[in-house]
């Protein structure tokens, strides 16, 4: 029997789509052209990704899912090549080799990998024999998710290689240790902290906590609770020390973002220009913002990359507090329902697929909005649905379409 | 089916994504409902607030005749926080200065205020401005006022014009309004100060959205923030621009002012203060060093001596005293007194009637007269007597309109001095002065002091028999011409218009009769009326005259103040009657006469000689 279409998710799809459709247009607004369907410009090319969107959407529920899930590995292997073919032909833009020339279009290969990755691993994961704790099983998935990450960071696009992190949640939702997703915040924190303050006060801490944790908290300590303590401990000593070695092998550019998000550096002609005037625009916005088409900062071209990776500025600066806050309420509902239908699932595939896109659409959520918010470094990843692009749309679109198709399709057991 | 453990993870996963979309909210509410600065900062950056100058109100003679008006200028503003790097030499290139003077002006421009616009460089000419118009795109931080220069049409009447300048420190602090901002001009003396509010008119503003690049790409929200500037009110003055003008140039070489009024209206008709000055001079970037060099000129042109200077009057005092004597009626008209030369007189038979006490001006006539008034014999005491006559005297005096400051509508008026009881008092203690301490007042000597105004005034009261109206510049201004009513006021002196009938007759005589002292003022065909003064100074005495003519019906009464010159008869007389034939007839017949006058310096003493001899 087949289920009807989950119409929450479907509605909050839309309304994002929409909404994100007038900030471009207001993004691009110059007073003069405003056709809608102007294909020279970024709202009228916008308008067209829409709608192969959506008929790329209505296409995936048309099909049967099992045609998808059965196929996962080949479009893995596919989209791999794709990667790599990218790599080679692409051309260097802004310092990234992550677009192909198609025609007129330019496909950006990363967008569809996190699919290809999302369907392989759930593939894997939701076979009959596999159990997630188990670390041989657990490296496979890894492995399925390191080797997209590594091409893209290959092509110098490290906002999408970030999102590949995302996958510890579904991970952690099949079983995997919660120590990992510690362990990960633990090493962002020593990390900044590394940036900000003298590293051997940091070694310092440690060694106090671990103390702490060995003759304050524990009533009775075994040999294994003393080794256990000391090699954390160790452990990230050695990681507090490394930072600086990490820290340089990073990019000058993505150096100089973290340092001004750090406060070490405060070039706002310069480096942290984009984040300062997109702050400036978000908070000239106000309670209920300056109105539709009528942000100043946003007009006048005072944030670059206004249409694509800093749209949401515009929403902070025509819609204000209220506006920004209902589109942040959006997503989050978005992601709280992704979940709850990932949990409705019977079967271990469809559920990680859920979880993955949920956990995919939710690092591009956070790392766009907390870099426009001035809360991250500046690292350039689309806001889902929302930014102007084609691929991400087509890519976030077709993510979804296959998840809302496989939910129709729950109660047939794989 | 799957088993499914594990399956309240899932809330940790959904506690996550809302967690984070919570800190986001919290972040946004700090940055928009809580940080007033970005919004400011984003106003500074994407708004430009371009202030619309009106013109200034135009000035015009009683004729209708153009004295000032306006010409466009442009400023160069600069606002230092919104400057992007640029080719610094190409842009000292463009507006032709050196590096260190763009230092210099950057840095000034710098310690006003980073944010707010302040002028650059000022006072761009329209063809200075057209050779680089087209690049100040290309300067960040930069842009272009509009302004308006005042350009006076005839170099007269600078004292009355007054002029413009920066406001400084001064009048931002008076300015409660805050209309004012730092490089808008203000009137800074003359009519240009008393009628600042009406000629200055309304700025206007609009807000104008730039870009990134500097460009201005549109009204902000719609105009409807803007306002439209409103012109500035033109001044209709009474002055005659042809009058005042030959009143400028007969005091050429002299120091000392002419005051000329209508005095059936009060309307001031030319007001001199020599040495004069060319109120263009204080236009422009020149203003600054023109300024210094008349500020620092020994003959003190910058200030206004007609209303400014406090002189002794002289004689011309005593025609109020024989006034004040015969409504007080302790004189009559025939009251005659012998010369006994009590204080010094020149040769002349006794005068037997008031009238002929004008027309010889006998100081010991006007002793005795003073005596009369100050000491009435209400109170035996004589010290309590003067006390008595002073207060009454002083009464009498501030009905002439001395000794308190006339309300014409110019800027820093003197009021001039009558010593009162209680300056008497305090000078030589109470009880310890009486007439014979104080007569010298009767002759316009001792402690009297008289602005050139007041003097005038006193002719315009003789010229009215008893009356005048508050001596003003201005007839009416602004779009709906109002005037000011204050301006229509008659203000009676309460004396009987038969004793200035008595008075003008003196008067007459002054310059017709046989031994009278102005007989160089008299003109074929018009009946002047005048009274000479010879006010004693510390060296050479100053010529004091004043007149009105014609007797009947008089149209312009003059008041003639030359510094220095000697006696009032010999160079007040005759430029106060060359100033009345200029104004009745509309040109002067009697060129040789005035070319005597116009030419000469009196402090020489040189010309003096020469033409009493030639006359004989």
């Amino acid at each position: 029997m087949e289920n009807k279409i989950d119409w929450i998710t479907l509605l909050l799809y839309v309304a994002i789509l929409l909404f994100g459709w007038m900030n471009i247009y207001a993004a691009c607004y110059d007073g003069v052209h405003t056709a809608f369907f102007d294909m020279k410009s970024q709202h009228g090319r916008q308008l067209m990704w829409m709608g192969v969107s959506l008929l790329i959407g209505a296409t995936i529920l048309l099909i049967k899912p099992r045609i998808i899930s059965s196929s996962s590995y080949i479009i893995y292997l596919l989209v791999m090549l794709l990667m790599v073919v990218t790599f080679f032909v692409a051309r260097d833009v802004k310092g990234g080799h992550s677009w192909i020339d198609i025609g007129p279009f330019k496909l950006q290969s990363s967008e569809f990998a996190k699919i290809a990755t999302a369907l392989a691993v759930a593939k894997y994961v939701g076979g009959i024999d596999i159990d997630i704790r188990q670390w041989r099983h657990q490296l496979v998935a890894w492995t399925l998710v390191v080797i997209p990450m590594g091409l893209t960071l290959l092509q110098h696009d490290m906002g999408s290689a970030l999102v590949f992190a995302g996958f510890v949640l579904p991970m952690f939702r099949e079983g995997m240790s919660p120590s990992i997703l510690v362990i990960g915040i633990v090493a962002a924190v020593l990390f900044v902290l590394a940036l900000v303050v003298n590293q051997f006060i940091i070694a310092g801490i440690i060694v106090l906590i671990a103390v702490a944790y060995l003759f304050i908290w524990l009533n009775k300590r075994t040999r294994r609770d003393y080794t256990r303590a000391i090699g954390i401990a160790v452990v990230a000593i050695a990681f507090t020390f490394s930072v600086d070695f990490f820290f340089n092998k990073l990019d000058t550019h993505q150096q100089e973002r973290i340092q001004v998000l750090l406060g070490q550096c405060d070039d706002i002609q310069g480096t942290g220009y984009n984040q300062h005037q997109s702050k400036i625009a978000i908070g000239s916005g106000g309670l209920t913002g300056k109105g539709f088409l009528k942000g100043t900062i946003t007009k006048a071209d005072f944030v670059p990359e206004q249409e694509t990776d800093f749209i949401f500025c515009t929403v902070g600066e025509e819609w204000g507090f209220l506006g920004a806050t209902a589109l942040l309420v959006c997503y989050c509902l978005l992601l709280c329902r992704l979940v709850m239908l990932a949990e409705r699932q019977y079967s271990r595939y469809a559920r990680f697929y859920g979880y993955s896109i949920a956990s995919i659409l939710f690092i591009h959520v956070f790392i766009n909005i907390g870099m426009v918010l001035g809360l991250l470094p500046v690292i350039g990843i689309p806001l889902p649905f929302f930014s102007y692009g084609g691929s991400s749309l087509m890519a976030f679109s077709l993510m979804l379409a296959i998840f809302l198709r496989q939910d129709q399709d729950r109660n047939k057991a794989m | 089916m799957s088993s499914n453990p594990y399956q309240e993870r899932s809330l940790v996963v959904k506690i996550i994504f809302v967690t984070v979309v919570v800190i986001f909210i919290v972040r946004l509410a700090m940055l928009q409902l809580f940080d007033d600065s970005l919004r400011k900062i984003a106003d500074q950056q994407a708004l430009r607030n371009v202030t619309q100058y009106p013109a200034r109100g135009l000035i015009y003679d009683r004729n209708g005749e153009l004295l000032v008006h306006n010409e466009a200028v442009y400023d160069l503003m600069v606002i230092p926080r919104m400057m992007k790097d640029f080719d610094t030499a190409y842009f000292c290139h463009c507006l032709g200065m050196s590096r260190e003077e763009f230092d210099a002006k950057m840095k000034k421009a710098c310690s006003y205020s980073l944010y707010s616009p302040s002028p650059f460089m000022k006072q761009i000419s329209k063809e200075e401005y057209a050779s680089w118009e087209s690049h100040i795109y290309k300067f960040r931080g930069f842009y272009v006022q509009q302004r308006t220069l005042r350009i006076y049409d005839r170099p007269i009447a600078a004292h009355v014009l007054g002029y413009v300048g920066e406001v400084d420190s001064v009048d931002m602090s008076r300015d409660t309004m805050h209309y004012y901002r730092q490089g808008d001009y203000i009137g800074k003396s003359g009519l240009e100060k008393s009628y600042e509010e009406v000629l200055r008119g309304v700025k206007g503003k609009k807000v104008m959205q730039v870009d990134v690049h500097n460009r201005e790409i549109g009204p902000y929200m719609n105009g409807q923030l803007d306002s439209t500037a409103i012109e500035g009110g033109n001044l209709y003055t009474t002055l005659d621009a042809d009058l005042q003008a030959y009143a400028e140039e007969l005091m050429a070489n002299k120091r000392g002012c002419i005051v000329a009024i209508e005095p059936k209206t009060g309307e001031v008709l030319t007001l001199v203060s020599a040495p004069c000055y060319d109120p263009n001079l204080l236009v422009g970037r020149v203003r600054g060093t023109n300024y210094m060099m008349l500020l620092n000129d020994i003959s003190r042109p910058l200030f206004n001596r007609a209303l400014q200077a406090q002189y002794p009057p002289g004689s011309i005092f005593k025609i109020a005293q024989a006034m004040t004597a015969l409504n007080l009626g302790v004189i009559t008209p025939g009251q005659g007194f012998a010369c006994d030369k009590i204080l010094g007189c020149h040769n002349h038979p006794s005068a037997r009637s008031v009238q002929e006490a004008i027309k010889m001006s006998c100081n010991p006539y006007f002793y005795y007269t003073y005596r009369r008034v100050i000491q009435q014999g209400k109170y035996k005491n004589k010290f309590i007597d003067s006390q008595y006559g002073l207060t009454v005297w002083d009464d009498y005096m501030h009905r002439f309109g001395f000794g308190e400051r006339l309300g014409i509508d110019l800027p820093n008026v003197n009021s001039g001095f009558i010593p009162d009881t209680a300056f008497y008092n305090k000078r030589y203690g109470e009880g310890r002065w009486a007439f014979t301490t104080i007569y010298s007042n009767s002759i316009g000597q001792g402690e009297v002091g008289v602005v050139p105004l007041q003097m005038a005034n006193l002719a315009c009261i003789v010229a009215n028999r008893g009356y005048y109206y508050t001596p003003h510049l201005v007839r009416y201004f602004g779009p709906d011409s109002a005037r000011n009513e204050e301006f229509y006021e008659r203000h009676e002196t309460g004396i009987k218009s038969s004793y200035f009938d008595i008075a003008a007759n003196g008067m007459y005589d002054v310059v017709h009769g046989a031994g009278g002292t102005a007989h160089r003022a008299n003109i074929p065909d018009i009946d002047i009326c005048g009274k000479t003064g010879t006010a004693e100074n510390i060296g050479i005495d100053h010529s004091v005259f004043i007149a009105f003519a014609p007797m009947d019906n008089p149209q312009i009464a003059v008041a003639v103040y030359v510094e220095n010159a000697g006696a009032g008869g010999v160079w007040a007389a005759p430029i106060a009657s060359l100033v009345i034939e200029k104004y009745i007839r509309g040109e002067v017949t009697r060129k040789d006469f005035e070319r005597q006058y116009r030419e000469a310096n009196p402090c020489q003493k040189l010309p003096l000689k020469r033409v009493t001899k030639k006359k004989k």
